[in-house]
């Protein structure tokens, strides 16, 4: 899709969402630039009755729900409530900065005051630079819109002019819809493999508010098209195939109702324009699939993002917050920490008097800024295993059987402790991230099961994509712990040409690079014989090396838990 | 409070209401876990059910739901259906001290929190599989004891906290743990229907209400009024279904071959499929009813091998066949 036409769909989404707030919002997924700013005027052009207003990332409950206003409680001596921001947001419009981070806690609340018919309209500000970072999927399933800006140039960005909002808007509650259209975007988005019927129910939506955007009485081909565009197609999981070859599937579901269709349009007249025909809804589907859904899928991570995983983007070690308390110290309670009330109170007791005499009145208790506690509180850290798995063509045939079993006993393992686990795998000319991140034992064995060997060993590669993830996990407050398995024996420089001296001294460099990031890790030496090699790589990287010549897959799994337990 | 979607426009599903019927009819089978795909109507299915239970007396004014005493003035309020929201604070969940009456006047007084608020009614936690371990503890100790004990602050309280989990959630972003697990009293998965009527069937109906809330209700309130009056007439009939030796015999067997931990499961087994032949209006538990409930009463109490894709459910389908024949 060119530029032009990126930023066309945009304002289209931004004027669907100004006729219709029930189509729940977008998800904005672009850096913050001139092209997020220009569509955010322009929203709040279009939606001009419906005010911005930011959601902080770090709200808390009782700014959100409301609560105590604690400075004014003070000062009044009685009870002074807050508004929470989801209350005052009924008929605004709330803008969440920074979403790809949003944390569960948010996303929840979010979650469910949507479900209980909340009126506003949520914009989601994803900026996530990976596919695995991305913007609570729960939330994001949600809202009809994805609006991606990433190929708006400058140039493109000019304003859209739009039929008058407020006249579709008072449209909006006559307009018809064909009675089968219904029955078409379910077809369509089964064919896309959209699981979540949310997303027909807001395609549905999107067509009668396109349809009242462009002054018509009923939705016809063009609205349903521009709907099943911009709210399905962002969401396939998968390519719909050619018209003539999955006949089946349509065909099936149109053969029993033909005749009843057409009774019922006979009575609403206008036969043919009010049949759209699935064909053109999914060649407008096919149309706008992003380009890149294809590699999207083949990393996994389609529309999932780290919401989505257990112990996911919000999960930090945020020790004032959460987790169990562990006394308390002078601090100040706005910024997310929890009051320390008997802290408090203790402190400001001794001064009672005195403050009294000062001036202060009545029989109230005088707190000053100086008395405040807060608590501490300390949260065990989360630790994530990321497996790096030689899956090249040295170690496949003879060891990546037993590597899987072994993969596969320490992630029972990892239930039990409930350990994140992460898959990253190498051969070829590259390593790719096959699962980031999660606790979910089923799709860590899909992956697993789908690994296939063969191919050069470019190890440095490898780990450093495992280091990526580390990095990546740390930033969330989750301790990266790696387990190597490879022979060592590496030919595949960094830049995926072949080579075995650079390949090992890529390898070396990199193994330096992690010790430098003091990422604790375990090297396990899947040859036949132990190798020098996979030694040298294990010591440059400060690892603790395992040889396990022929050892079977409970042999490597015991080593392995031993190991880690001895870290940890 | 905009209007609930009536629970019986809910499209197919049956499992899932069927659970959520039962434990309305008795609140002593524990609760219910629906896991399956985002966007199934789990949480629609969950608020819907708020409408269709009959109101509960308590004490004029009690923040903690109980029950009047002789003589103290009563008042009618709907069946508690609480949210327990991900990220709630221990202080949000249990209760702490009120704020309010410290601050203002000094007074150490307890403001009580979710648990007490669930007290008599439901507590329904959405992704429940992605709470954080301290309140899942938190939970565990409270459903097991059915009291809520604060020792906090320099507060010392104890209150009644009886309420049926309800929770949902999606297995693919993470498992549950089976100290958890084992407090629901059913588990139900619940899927996308794959078939294309009867997905346009949802869309539809949500469409419809979307348009015109009060006309849709309109055309579901007699359903909606008829299910609620199965339950009743259920709840009055429950202590005169008997159960045979023969099919208490049933049930153990059943849980002997499948290795259900405890005696948990073969509670459930009996609890859910008496609350099933009040509802179907028989006078005693036959097999068929435990055939009926067996999956959803113990599909989540198999020790379970977390590599085991197949899915917990598919054994005792088998299991099943193989011991309860029809």
């Amino acid at each position: 899709m060119t530029g032009a036409a990126a930023w066309a769909d945009a304002g289209l989404a931004a004027a669907l969402l100004a006729v219709d707030p029930g189509l729940g919002g977008a998800v904005l997924r672009a850096r913050a630039g001139p092209a997020r700013d220009a569509w955010m005027e322009m929203f709040a052009r279009l939606a001009a009755d419906r005010p911005m207003v930011r959601v902080p990332p770090g709200i808390e409950d009782d700014r959100l729900l409301g609560g105590l206003d604690l400075a004014a409680t003070l000062a009044a001596g009685r009870p002074v409530r807050s508004a929470g921001l989801l209350e005052e947001a009924a008929g605004r419009t709330l803008v969440l900065p920074m979403a790809e981070r949003t944390a569960p806690g948010l996303a929840a609340r979010l979650n469910a005051a949507t479900d209980r018919g909340a009126d506003f309209t949520l914009i989601l500000l994803d900026e996530g630079a990976e596919p695995e970072e991305a913007a609570p999927a729960a939330l994001a399933d949600r809202l009809a819109f994805r609006v991606g800006l990433d190929a708006v140039a400058m140039a493109d960005l000019e304003a859209e002019a739009f039929e008058d909002v407020a006249a579709a808007r008072a449209r909006l509650g006559s307009v018809e819809a064909p009675e089968d259209l219904a029955r078409a975007m379910a077809t369509v988005a089964a064919a896309l493999g959209i699981g979540s019927l949310r997303a027909p129910m807001l395609a549905l939506r999107a067509a009668r508010a396109a349809a009242a955007l462009a002054g018509d009485a009923a939705v016809d081909d063009d609205a349903a098209a521009l709907a099943v565009r911009l709210v399905l197609a962002p969401r396939a999981t998968r390519v719909p195939e050619v018209p003539e070859d999955d006949a089946e599937e349509p065909e099936q579901e149109t053969q029993p109702e033909p005749e009843e269709d057409r009774d019922r349009e006979a009575d609403e007249d206008r036969e043919d324009d009010a049949r759209i025909p699935d064909d053109v809804l999914l060649e407008a589907a096919r149309a706008a699939i992003p380009p890149d859904l294809l590699a999207r899928l083949l990393a996994g991570a389609a529309f999932r993002g780290p919401g989505a995983k257990g112990g996911g983007a919000g999960d930090e070690r945020k020790s004032k917050a959460r987790g169990r308390p562990a006394g308390s110290m002078r601090g100040d309670p706005r910024h997310g920490a929890r009051i320390d009330l008997i802290g408090t109170l203790r402190s400001a007791a001794p001064w009672q008097p005195l403050r009294r005499r000062m001036g202060g009145g009545g029989d109230r208790v005088l707190v000053q800024a100086d008395d405040f506690r807060i608590k501490r509180s300390k949260r065990k850290a989360e630790k994530v295993v990321i497996f790096v798995v030689d899956a090249s063509g040295s170690a496949a045939f003879a060891r990546l059987a037993e590597t899987k079993g072994a993969i596969e006993m320490m992630l029972g393992q990892a239930y039990v402790a409930r350990r994140q686990v992460a898959l990253v795998a190498f051969r070829g000319d590259g390593a790719e991230v096959l699962l980031p991140p999660t606790r979910s034992l089923v799709m860590t064995k899909r992956r697993l099961a789908a690994l296939a060997g063969g191919g050069g060993t470019p190890l440095a590669a490898g780990l450093a994509a495992a280091m990526g993830l580390a990095e990546q996990a740390r930033g969330r407050g989750v301790a990266p712990y790696l387990a190597v398995l490879t022979d060592g024996r590496c030919n595949v420089a960094m830049d995926g040409t072949p080579g075995r001296p650079q390949a090992e001294a890529d390898a070396r460099q990199v193994a330096r690079a992690l010790r430098v990031s003091e990422t604790r890790a375990l090297v396990i030496d899947t040859g036949n014989r132990p190798s020098a090699s996979a030694r040298e790589i294990a010591e440059a990287m400060g690892a603790v090396y395992l040889p396990l010549p022929r050892a079977d897959a409970r042999a490597l799994s015991g080593a392995l838990g031993a190991a880690m337990e001895g870290a940890a | 409070m905009p209007l609930a979607f009536p629970y019986s426009a809910i499209v197919g599903q049956t499992e899932m209401k069927l659970a959520l019927t039962l434990t309305a009819i008795d609140p002593s089978i524990g609760g219910v876990l629906v896991f399956g795909d985002r966007g199934t109507g789990k949480s629609t299915a969950v608020r819907s059910l708020a409408a269709l239970l009959p109101p509960i007396e308590i004490a004029a004014g009690s923040a903690y739901n109980l029950p009047p005493a002789e003589g103290e003035a009563a008042e009618s309020v709907p069946t508690p259906v609480i949210d327990l929201p991900l990220g709630a604070t221990e202080d949000r969940v249990v209760g702490a001290l009120d704020l309010e009456k410290a601050l203002t006047k000094g007074e150490k007084a307890f403001e009580p929190g979710l648990l007490a608020r669930a007290h008599r009614g439901f507590l329904y936690i959405d992704e429940v599989n992605l709470l954080e371990d301290h309140i899942v503890d938190l939970l565990l100790d409270v459903a097991a004891s059915g009291e809520n004990v604060v020792e906090r602050e320099g507060l010392s309280v104890r209150h009644a906290a009886r309420f049926v989990l309800v929770g949902s959630g999606n297995p693919e972003e993470g498992e549950l743990r089976p100290q958890l697990l084992d407090r629901f009293g059913l588990s139900v998965e619940v899927a996308s229907p794959t078939d294309i009527a009867e997905r346009v069937d949802v869309i539809r109906r949500r469409d419809a209400f979307d348009r015109d809330p009060e006309a849709f209700m309109r055309t579901w309130e007699d359903a909606d009024r008829a299910h609620r009056e199965a339950i009743l007439a259920a709840r009055a009939r429950l202590g005169e279904v008997t159960l045979s030796d023969e099919t208490l015999g049933d049930a153990a067997r059943l849980c002997v071959a499948l290795g259900t931990d405890g005696l948990r499961g073969e509670l459930t087994l009996m609890r859910a499929s008496r609350a099933l032949a009040a509802f179907e209006g028989a006078s005693e538990v036959i097999r068929a009813h435990l055939r009926a409930i067996a999956s959803s009463s113990l599909r989540h109490r198999l020790r379970r091998d977390p590599l085991d894709e197949a899915g917990s459910g598919a054994r005792v389908e088998r299991v099943v066949a193989e011991v309860l024949p029809a």
